[in-house]
């Protein structure tokens, strides 16, 4: 259970409050229009952006204050998730050390992770030999190396067709699933949300709503959504 | 923590050879040079004494002055050599100085009755051309008139610089200002020292350039050339008279006092002509060296006494500044 | 990113500036605290401070000016030889001062080649002697500099830019605008702070050049008051002067060159769909030319005057080439300690860049009788002298260093700390897996920087030589002093193939590894 009990995050001077709770292995998407703090919400539960009043909590545990590395988070970024000068096994190794002194066995996970998401022939390649879709791939493939309960998505497949962004989605979805993991996905498309998410959080006017169900919400949409769909 | 085991290294090797005393000399840079006296004086010296001589180099002469003042009574050095006439005011005053006990005949153009610094070479300061230079010019006044290109060193940062400020002075007084703007188009450029002035004569930069009148023996004696000459001037050339002492806080003043009687010896002497390119102040058995002989003999000796120096200095430089700089 | 844990520390790169801003200060003050006599700052004082301020700044704007075209002639073009000519262009700037000299003149003075040509085509001679003088030789040193840090700049532009602008169908004067001008924002005000800074406490050559007393710059002021007069006071009080001027200039820079963000862009080469047309290459290859001439035409004369001399140069010249290539080597690592957590640090707040610059603006000879002072009571200066100049020479290279690393840093740090602190990598995994391999152009150049100024540095040895132990600059120096003005060449030509070398060595195993 993700709680964020009143908080008010501050993202350089613009102000983000959310007062909601997430259940474990839900799935939310994250929607809202332009700059209303989507990317913010989700900073503040990885730990980039402050916390000024309030409390985060993950299965009861405060976790306000901890790092970005020892929160239970994975995080998908809208560019920048693989370092250009390492190969894709690498990238993926970082997941499971970060100093990449990887014993056999975690070598082996690397390998499933990569036959996982269908880059087992590519893992000596460096990033910018790939396409698009392998990088998002080859991201994923860390995030299951990682084994986050929480695995937040700020956009990965922004820049991928619609197709590959739905293969890309369906992937995400069932990595989810197998681990158990809880997912929350910032995205501009409401058939995003359709397609992997029982939830939506709507972030509108500096404020977080409580998760309400995705159907329902996409159908009757309140003011501020309704204006965003247009 | 590397630094004080190669410090530890250091105290350890000096505890080991205790027993053979030890002579520390300051001297400037060039002197112990391989190309210097230094080397062969030190083997000559070490045979002899029964000690370990140690040259520590400090720039020039006026560096090592510096460096003697910046230790005070502190100082390491048990000899102090290569100071000139221009600095043993300096030296004096600062009472960090014994009296030499030495005497010897010299041979230098000057009578010498100074208790303290023994005199080890001496030159003059001349203005040095190609032979096939036409109307060599006979004084400053002709060379300020002719359009002769002359390459000088600053005074400030130089010795040969600083004696060519006090030549000027020495020989035309009130004058000099008026002698220095009239040579200011004669003028090339002012150097830093004197290896960069000698440098850029032998590229071809001026048709002269401040040096010694010993210059030209280098060339014959070392690259059979004969084609480096001093141009001899009729007011005189200014002297420059090298000078080692000892110092009174040494703790071996008898091997101090044993080598400044060594200086005066043919050992010493005889080292010099050829290896500093100066006059030897003792006339060494053999004589000078073939090269030396021919020469540019000056009529007239420049010397300002020590106790007049400083204070000419101060007035020289201010009137050289102000003449170079308009 | 003002939040959460950073993969980045801090302290080391301050604790660092701090030692080098400690080592600095303490030796002007010790210089300050053994003064006598405090005569104050005379009027000519005053007039050499002007002249400083007028030389640097000219300098300073020239070089800049002259860069800007030549390094975005290099960095749209490619030819063969092109990294051989930017290695080689390099070189002025680690020459020794007087072999430069030299150089200059025999293709620019009196008899040089310069006028000898002038001569045949019955035009009248040039002279070189001047404040238009110091101005060229200064920019012979510092041309090669500027070019390399802008020409960084103009690789540092991602490709993906190039390639939006020339899909938009933007010209050359357009991606000047777009691209090129932004980024010489960020970069040529520091550039030129740097070289500012260089030529204040220029000495020799401003004497050399500057043709007499007129040319007197700080630098010749603290020599008068150090030697001359033994003012220890005013040598220390003007040694403050420079610190002063420098830091001013680097703050001025600092504050123009606002930090603007290029974002991330992946590796590819960068390819060039602009300046196609025969005219911009016509006049990229005269400026490549231009530029390669009047850097490499002197260094030519220095090879022209060496090679009789390199055949039989004396045995101590080979000894002193192994202590030079030691000193470079040691003085080489000390700098990539220090330089390396001074950058990050930097990459975080910019001002802690100005401690390095304090590695400029001290004055060698005021920085060499306060080490001597704090030394002598403790150690014998004597023992030290060769971690002593290691050091020294470090701190000198360190302003260079970090105006190479820290842009770089910035960049890496600014891409990857988020990604870094979600996978928890810790400051230590970070810098070992993703900086050093990221920044490995930018450490090769500084090495080679650094090793190559090192071996060419006379520095503040003179009072700390060991006469035994002779670098090589110190033994072309008594050469000369001995008129072996042959061997002199000879082995200055030595000294300018070595430091070449280790420059050409670091800096290009720097770029074959890089990804």
């Amino acid at each position: 259970m993700l709680r964020l009990d009143n908080i008010r995050v501050d993202n350089g001077g613009f102000f983000l409050d959310a007062d909601l709770g997430v259940e474990p292995g839900a799935s939310v998407a994250v929607i809202g229009p332009s700059g209303a703090g989507k990317s913010t919400l989700l900073g503040a539960i990885a730990g980039f952006h402050p916390v000024v009043r309030g409390r985060i909590l993950w299965g009861g545990t405060d976790i306000t204050h901890d790092t970005p590395g020892q929160r239970p988070v994975a995080m998908l970024f809208q560019d920048g998730n693989l370092f250009p000068h390492l190969t894709v096994s690498q990238n993926v190794g970082l997941g499971i050390r970060p100093d990449l002194r990887l014993n056999v066995a975690e070598e082996d996970r690397v390998r499933d992770a990569l036959l996982r998401v269908g880059l087992r022939t590519l893992g000596e390649r460096k990033p910018a030999a790939l396409s698009g879709g392998q990088q998002s791939r080859a991201a994923l493939a860390r995030v299951l190396v990682q084994k986050r309960p929480l695995l937040l998505l700020d956009e990965p497949f922004a820049a991928l067709g619609p197709a590959l962004k739905a293969e890309m989605l369906d992937l995400v979805a069932a990595l989810a699933r197998e681990a158990k993991a809880t997912l929350l996905m910032v995205s501009h498309d409401p058939n995003d949300a359709r397609r992997i998410a029982e939830q939506v959080i709507l972030v509108a006017e500096g404020r977080a709503e409580e998760p309400a169900p995705t159907e329902e919400l996409l159908d009757n949409p309140p003011p501020a959504l309704r204006d965003y769909l247009g | 923590m590397k630094h004080l085991t190669f410090a530890a290294g250091v105290l350890c090797a000096t505890g080991a050879f205790a027993q053979t005393p030890e002579l520390t000399v300051y001297t400037y840079d060039s002197f112990v040079s391989d190309w210097g006296p230094g080397p062969q004086i030190e083997k000559a010296f070490e045979a002899t004494c029964g000690c370990d001589l140690k040259f520590v180099t400090a720039g020039d002469g006026a560096a090592l002055m510096a460096r003697i003042r910046l230790e005070g009574e502190r100082t390491g050095a048990d000899v102090v050599l290569g100071l000139d006439t221009n600095l043993t005011a300096a030296a004096r005053a600062t009472n960090l100085f014994a009296p030499s006990g030495v005497e010897a005949d010299y041979a230098l153009p000057i009578e010498w009755s100074d208790d303290t610094f023994v005199p080890y070479d001496w030159g003059y300061f001349a203005f040095v051309h190609n032979t096939k230079l036409e109307h060599v010019p006979q004084d400053f006044l002709e060379l300020a008139r002719s359009d002769l290109k002359i390459i000088i060193q600053d005074p400030r940062s130089s010795t040969p610089g600083l004696g060519l400020l006090l030549w000027v002075k020495a020989a035309y007084g009130d004058q000099a200002e008026q002698v220095w703007k009239d040579l200011a188009d004669n003028i090339v450029t002012v150097t830093k020292g004197w290896s960069e002035a000698y440098g850029l004569f032998l590229e071809g930069e001026a048709d002269m350039v401040l040096s010694y009148t010993t210059s030209p023996a280098y060339h014959v004696i070392a690259e059979s050339d004969t084609t480096k000459e001093a141009a001899a001037f009729d007011e005189g050339h200014y002297m420059q008279i090298e000078v080692a002492a000892r110092l009174a806080s040494s703790k071996q003043p008898e091997l101090a006092q044993q080598f400044l009687q060594f200086i005066t010896t043919d050992a010493f002497q005889s080292v010099i002509p050829t290896t500093n390119w100066m006059y030897p102040a003792v006339m060494p058995e053999g004589g000078l060296p073939e090269g030396f002989n021919d020469l540019v003999e000056p009529r007239n000796s420049l010397l300002i006494p020590e106790a007049e120096a400083e204070a000419v200095r101060d007035t020289a430089l201010a009137e050289w500044l102000s003449a170079l700089s308009q | 990113m003002a939040f959460g844990a950073q993969p980045v520390r801090t302290w080391p790169g301050l604790a660092a500036a701090a030692l080098v801003a400690a080592v600095m200060l303490a030796a002007l003050v010790a210089v300050a605290l053994r003064a006598e006599t405090g005569a104050g700052l005379g009027a000519q004082d005053w007039s050499a401070i002007r002249f400083t301020v007028l030389q640097a700044a000219l300098s300073a704007l020239f070089s800049v000016a002259l860069a800007i075209p030549v390094a975005r002639a290099l960095a749209r073009r490619s030819f063969p030889g092109r990294g051989l000519l930017i290695t080689l262009l390099g070189a002025p700037f680690i020459l020794p001062v007087i072999v430069a000299v030299l150089g200059l003149l025999t293709v620019f003075g009196r008899g040089g080649w310069l006028n000898a040509l002038l001569g045949l085509a019955g035009l009248p001679p040039v002279s070189i002697y001047g404040l238009h003088g110091v101005v060229l030789a200064h920019v012979f040193f510092n041309l090669p500099l500027a070019t390399r840090l802008i020409l960084q700049g103009w690789q540092e532009i991602p490709a993906e830019r190039f390639r939006l602008a020339a899909q938009l169908g933007a010209g050359p004067r357009e991606i000047w605008r777009l691209l090129e001008r932004p980024m010489l924002a960020r970069t040529a005000p520091g550039v030129a702070a740097l070289i500012f800074a260089i030529c204040l406490t220029s000495f020799a050559v401003a004497l050399t050049l500057g043709g007499g007393p007129k040319a007197t710059t700080i630098e010749l002021a603290i020599y008068q008051a150090f030697r001359f007069d033994f003012d220890l006071g005013r040598s220390a009080l003007l040694a403050l002067v420079q610190i002063v001027l420098t830091l001013a200039a680097a703050t001025l820079a600092l504050g123009v060159s606002a930090r603007g963000g290029f974002g991330a862009g992946l590796d590819r080469v960068v390819q060039r769909w602009d300046a196609r047309t025969p005219g911009l290459r016509a006049l990229d290859a005269g400026l490549i030319l231009a530029a390669a001439l009047f850097l490499l035409a002197p260094l030519a004369a220095i090879a022209a005057a060496g090679l009789p001399g390199l055949l039989h140069l004396p045995e101590q010249v080979y000894m002193a080439c192994l202590v030079s290539v030691f000193v470079a080597a040691v003085s080489t690592i000390l700098l990539l300690c220090l330089a390396l957590p001074i950058a990050l640090a930097a990459a975080r707040m910019p001002l802690v860049e100005q401690a390095g610059l304090l590695g400029l603006a001290v004055s060698p000879l005021v920085l060499g009788a306060g080490l001597f002072l704090l030394i002598n009571p403790v150690a014998s200066p004597f023992a030290l002298a060769l971690p002593v100049t290691a050091l020294v020479n470090a701190l000198m290279a360190l302003p260079f260093a970090l105006r190479i690393l820290t842009p770089k840093a910035r960049e890496e740090v600014d891409r990857h700390a988020r990604l870094a602190a979600t996978l928890n990598m810790g400051a230590w995994g970070f810098f070992r897996l993703v900086l050093l391999p990221r920044m490995r152009p930018q450490i090769g150049f500084a090495a080679g920087l650094a090793a190559a100024l090192s071996m060419g540095d006379l520095g503040v040895i003179a009072l700390f030589a060991d006469p035994e132990t002779a670098t090589l600059p110190l033994q072309i120096y008594r050469l000369m002093a001995a008129y072996r003005m042959e061997a002199a060449s000879g082995a200055a030509l030595l000294l300018l193939i070595l430091s070449v070398t280790a420059f050409w060595l670091c800096d290009r195993g720097g770029r074959h590894a890089a990804p």
